[in-house]
């Protein structure tokens, strides 16, 4: 937790981190009431379930887990009145390098999450419900928990919510400290108390063949968070928050080589890459220049200072312009960062200056990929390895000059060829650290090695 | 018959071809004669998709704006082709389903799987059990490159584990397929193996407090793809490449597994189950897959020999026969019982009741041998023919129901000469002093025990790997042993000493080959008409519909 409370930037909008940091706010049901906690759900439960679905729907609320599917989509897979329960499950298992959004929402605002989740169940008519909650997060487990008992005190759990007739209950599940976790099949494997292999899709599409092999949704802490406001300013109202395609608000967290780093909203898209380095998080260290950003979380691919990109625009008379525009002017949305060749991701913005060595940087992340691939599938089993293996060779002064050519084709080998997304997260950032700091991994290869590969430290 | 499935058109490598619907992919490729690599598939368990040497390109027929799919300038759908490549083990074909299986695109993948999969295992192929018959070696040939790129320390596992009594685990060899996992789950029910740690220092291990100690164990040796699990029976004992393989049936209970009995030089070096659907899917239990050591016992009988005054003395098949056929005749028809073994074949059991009926004794049966039926492949009735003893009328409808009379009367002397085929008299409760006060005792058999150090002619004969024949399992199905083996010295087979020994009684009968002991036999059984010995396929012949209770196996 942030040890001390901070002021929000006055460019933030803050809808979800409402009540961060707020001075006279505590995670508790009555604090969270007096400040009209809950009034959505009761206005949810007036409401046809396929009418929220339909609000979240036109809202274009995207999932804020990472791969930026369009929520309402996904519920829709959800088809009524089947023979098999549904079950909804938030996936709060965050564990994404770079990233630190979910934890907050849990440790100080845990009655948003219910809330946004009890609609988000009666809209799918999910009568059973679980928090998948990482292993690390034990406070966040007990606050859950204790959240979950004021709820269900006050009637907004259990049978007959506020006599609508609905029946819910939602449990905390916590993980044991695996990042394959996060992953929905893996996830909902673990419940199910196997090891996390993800499953193969298909079949196992979690909306046809989730948990015990019943229709699931899987969403982001963000995610669910969202469906409150949807239903208090309505799908329409939501969508002109952000921009097209990219809606409502975005939590980014700030790590890496800025003066202040940490966790700011933004409507999606609202600010650019340059505005929330040196406006908003106060700039680089002093005599710092900027070099590479990773604007998605430590699986999106690395952006370079250098880059020029080229980003096709409309213009309010319908036309299509393009632009070249460089890092600093490309706004955070889903779009404009999928066109730039990375992604949104789970909205880890890491900031690396002129001091960052890229095979330093790349082997740092090499090295998470390689302690949390699952091992189920060969490529990501045997290649996540090996690539940490090249680059803590090179940067230890056993460098061979086809390590350079060997990184790319090995990941290449990995992306698109395994069972789940894993594959291209441990892939990406290979294939776009050396392919935008090619000379570095060269030079590297050739200052510090041998030549041969072997090390003689 | 069932209803005419649907057929499928599926194009693979540009050739449109149909299918029965619900055929895999990998399968629909493998029966147009495009053959793709694969290690974690296997027909009879669940597809994990895990290994991704499978992958190919994929695509589904174009839609166009009505929704159907757009037809091409060959009258067929065009394809869409799927960017990524996909696994071809877990899907089913669809209609209009494209396939590429040997693409760039497809290529590059199998060489980057085997790469992989090659990193950190061991180049110990000199040293390893698995070589001639490893799936890493093969592919590797045919799909990976010669050299490697890796320039870095592999990663250490444990090596030369006892998992199990009769199973050998190296970690360092193993890639991770799950089948082992998965067999002992679905098929064994005994999910004892698992993998631990994670990401590439991942291994197979059995349960903690547990050992791979199924009687079913073997199996994982036989469906790991590489050098990990190995038969700790058969390691290191000869190398496959050097092996013969002889298709038979497993002889140790009556479910008649079919199986592959390898051997070199005329010795037995391993037994593994060959697939039959409808007897023993791929598998074997331990137990028949072991039971075999016995045929290459140096003590094996190798000469016929009669008793003279100072003990056994070898003899000539011919004066052991005449010794036999003498002394039988000096007793009544009833002072004469038959011993004979539901072990044997059919012929040698139809022509035992043909040498029964020459003596004319009424006291004959066979040694019934029961245990626990495990559910899975092994049944009750550890003898592998009772059904062909019973259809010959050498036992009744309760096989062994007649054995403690004709014991009581051997004790009590209204039983003077006995003729056992393949049994120990002993396990009858009979001492050797009551089967040395008997005035004949012909003894068929291959190992020394009791009755044979007890006979007064004895005549060496073969295990069933020496043996041709047929034999009848407990769901009625009619299958085939082949030789695999010659018998040691100067033994031979049971058909023929028993046709000889009928001659002695009642002078020639015609009989030169198995195959007219089989013509009799067909002759005379309606269920078996227009059969011959060659005409039982590898995969044996159903005689009668399988019963309810008869196939609650597998």
């Amino acid at each position: 937790m942030a040890s001390t409370t901070r002021t929000p930037h006055p460019r933030e909008k803050r809808i979800i981190f409402k009540n961060i940091d707020r001075p006279d706010w505590t995670n508790d049901i009555g604090c969270y009431l007096q400040d009209g906690g809950y009034e959505e759900l009761k206005k949810a439960l007036t409401m046809n379930p396929q009418e929220i679905v339909n609000e979240v729907k036109a809202s274009g609320l995207r999932g804020r887990g990472g791969a930026g599917f369009p929520c309402g989509v996904k519920w829709g897979f959800i088809k009524p009145g089947g023979p098999k329960p549904a079950y909804l499950i938030c996936n709060a298992d965050e564990s994404e390098p770079g990233t630190f959004k979910d934890r907050y929402i849990i440790h100080q605002d845990p009655h948003q999450l219910l809330e946004g989740m009890i609609i988000s169940c009666f809209a799918v008519n999910a009568r059973l419900a679980y928090i998948y909650i990482r292993g690390e997060f034990p406070e966040g487990a007990k606050i859950l928990e204790r959240a979950l008992a004021e709820a269900r005190e006050h009637g907004f759990l259990g049978k007959n919510i506020l006599g609508s007739g609905f029946d819910l209950e939602i449990y905390v599940f916590r993980g044991a400290g695996a990042y394959i976790c996060g992953e929905e099949t893996g996830l909902i494997e673990s419940m199910e108390g196997k090891r996390p292999y993800p499953r193969i899709k298909p079949p196992y599409f979690p909306a046809v063949l989730g948990l015990y092999l019943c229709p699931t949704i899987v969403n982001n802490v963000e995610t669910l968070c969202n469906v409150k406001y949807i239903v208090r300013i309505g799908g329409a109202e939501y969508a002109k928050i952000g921009k097209p395609n990219n809606t409502g608000t975005r939590l980014l967290c700030v790590s890496g080589d800025v003066q202040r780093p940490g966790y700011y909203e933004f409507e999606v898209g609202g600010v650019t890459m340059g505005e929330l380095i040196y406006d908003i998080c106060g700039g680089l260290k002093p005599g710092r220049t900027l070099k590479a950003v990773i604007p998605g979380g430590s699986s999106a691919k690395v952006l370079s200072a250098k880059d020029r990109y080229k980003i096709k625009t409309k213009r309010p008379d319908g036309t299509m312009v393009e632009n070249e525009i460089g890092l600093e002017d490309v706004p955070l949305d889903f779009d404009t960062l999928a066109a730039v060749g990375s992604m949104a991701g789970s909205g880890g913005v890491i900031v690396m200056d002129d001091t960052r060595e890229m095979v330093w940087a790349l082997n740092n992340i090499n090295e998470f990929y390689a302690h949390e691939s699952c091992g189920q599938c060969t490529p990501c089993r045997e290649g996540s390895l090996w690539m940490k293996k090249i680059t803590e060779r090179m940067l230890h002064g056993g460098g061979a000059e086809r390590d350079t050519d060997t990184l790319k084709s090995v990941a290449d080998n990995i992306a698109g060829r395994t069972i789940c997304a894993f594959g291209e997260a441990c892939a990406w950032p290979t294939q776009s650290f050396v392919a935008k700091f090619r000379d570095e991994f060269v030079a590297t290869a050739g200052t510090k090695g041998n030549g041969n590969g072997s090390t003689n430290h | 018959m069932s209803a005419p499935t649907e057929l499928l058109n599926v194009q693979i490598d540009g050739v449109w071809h149909q299918f029965q619907k619900g055929t895999r992919v990998i399968e629909a490729c493998a029966q147009a004669g495009k053959f793709i690599p694969h290690y974690c598939y296997h027909p009879k368990l669940s597809s994990p998709g895990n290994c991704r040497m499978c992958l190919i390109e994929m695509g589904m027929p174009k839609l166009g704006a009505d929704r159907k799919p757009e037809i091409g300038a060959d009258g067929k759908p065009v394809i869409n082709w799927i960017p990524r490549p996909q696994i071809s083990c877990a899907q089913d074909i669809a209609e209009g389903m494209g396939i590429r299986t040997e693409s760039p695109m497809v290529k590059e993948c199998r060489n980057g799987v085997m790469e992989f999969l090659l990193i950190n295992h061991p180049l110990d192929c000199p040293i390893c059990d698995q070589a001639g018959e490893c799936h890493l070696q093969e592919y590797s040939v045919e799909f990976g490159t010669s050299g490697s790129r890796f320039l870095d320390e592999k990663v250490k596992k444990p090596k030369r584990v006892e998992i199990g009594p009769r199973v050998t685990l190296d970690d360092e060899r193993c890639i991770l397929c799950s089948r082992c996992i998965r067999f002992m789950k679905e098929v064994a029910h005994d999910d004892v193996l698992g993998f631990v740690s994670r990401g590439s220092h991942t291994y197979l291990t059995a349960h903690p407090d547990r050992l791979l100690d199924s009687n079913y164990s073997l199996n994982t040796v036989d469906i790991c793809p590489v050098g990990a699990l190995t038969s700790s029976d058969f390691r290191f004992k000869m190398r496959v490449w050097f092996l013969k393989e002889t298709k038979s049936i497993c002889t140790s209970c009556a479910t008649g597994c079919n199986t592959i009995i390898g051997t070199r030089q005329n010795e037995v070096f391993r037994q593994t189950p060959r697939e039959n659907d409808a007897v023993n899917s791929a598998w074997m239990c331990d137990y028949g897959r072991l039971n075999f050591h016995y045929v290459n016992y140096p003590d094996r009988l190798k000469t016929p020999q009669i008793r003279e005054s100072q003990g056994l003395v070898d003899a000539s098949w011919n004066s052991a026969l005449v010794k036999a056929g003498e002394a039988l005749k000096q007793f009544q028809k009833d002072e004469v019982a038959v011993i004979a073994s539901a072990r044997m074949t059919n012929e040698e059991l139809w022509l035992t009741k043909k040498l029964i009926d020459s003596i004319g004794t009424s006291r004959h049966d066979v040694v019934p041998r029961t245990g626990k039926a495990d559910e899975i492949l092994m049944s009750a009735d550890r003898n592998p023919n009772t059904l062909g003893a019973q259809l010959f009328g050498v036992t009744s409808e309760t096989p062994g129901s007649g054995l403690k009379a004709i014991a009581d009367k051997i004790r009590s002397g209204a039983i003077k000469a006995v003729v056992v085929l393949g049994e120990n008299l002993a396990e009858l409760g009979l001492t050797v002093d009551e089967l040395r006060k008997l005035g004949a005792l012909i003894v068929i058999d291959i190992l020394p025990n009791e009755t044979t150090r007890s006979a007064t002619v004895l005549l060496p004969s073969s295990a069933f790997s020496e043996k041709r024949g047929s034999m009848i399992n407990i769901k009625g199905r009619l299958q085939r042993l082949n030789r695999a083996t010659q018998p040691p010295g100067m033994a031979r087979d049971d058909w023929e000493i028993i046709r000889d020994l009928i001659q002695q009684l009642t002078g020639s009968n015609g009989i030169y080959l198995i195959e007219d002991v089989f013509k009799q036999i067909t002759d005379s059984i309606p269920e078996m008409n227009a059969l011959s010995l060659s005409k039982i396929s590898d995969k044996g012949v159903q005689l009668v519909e399988e019963t309810q209770e008869a196939s609650a196996t597998v």
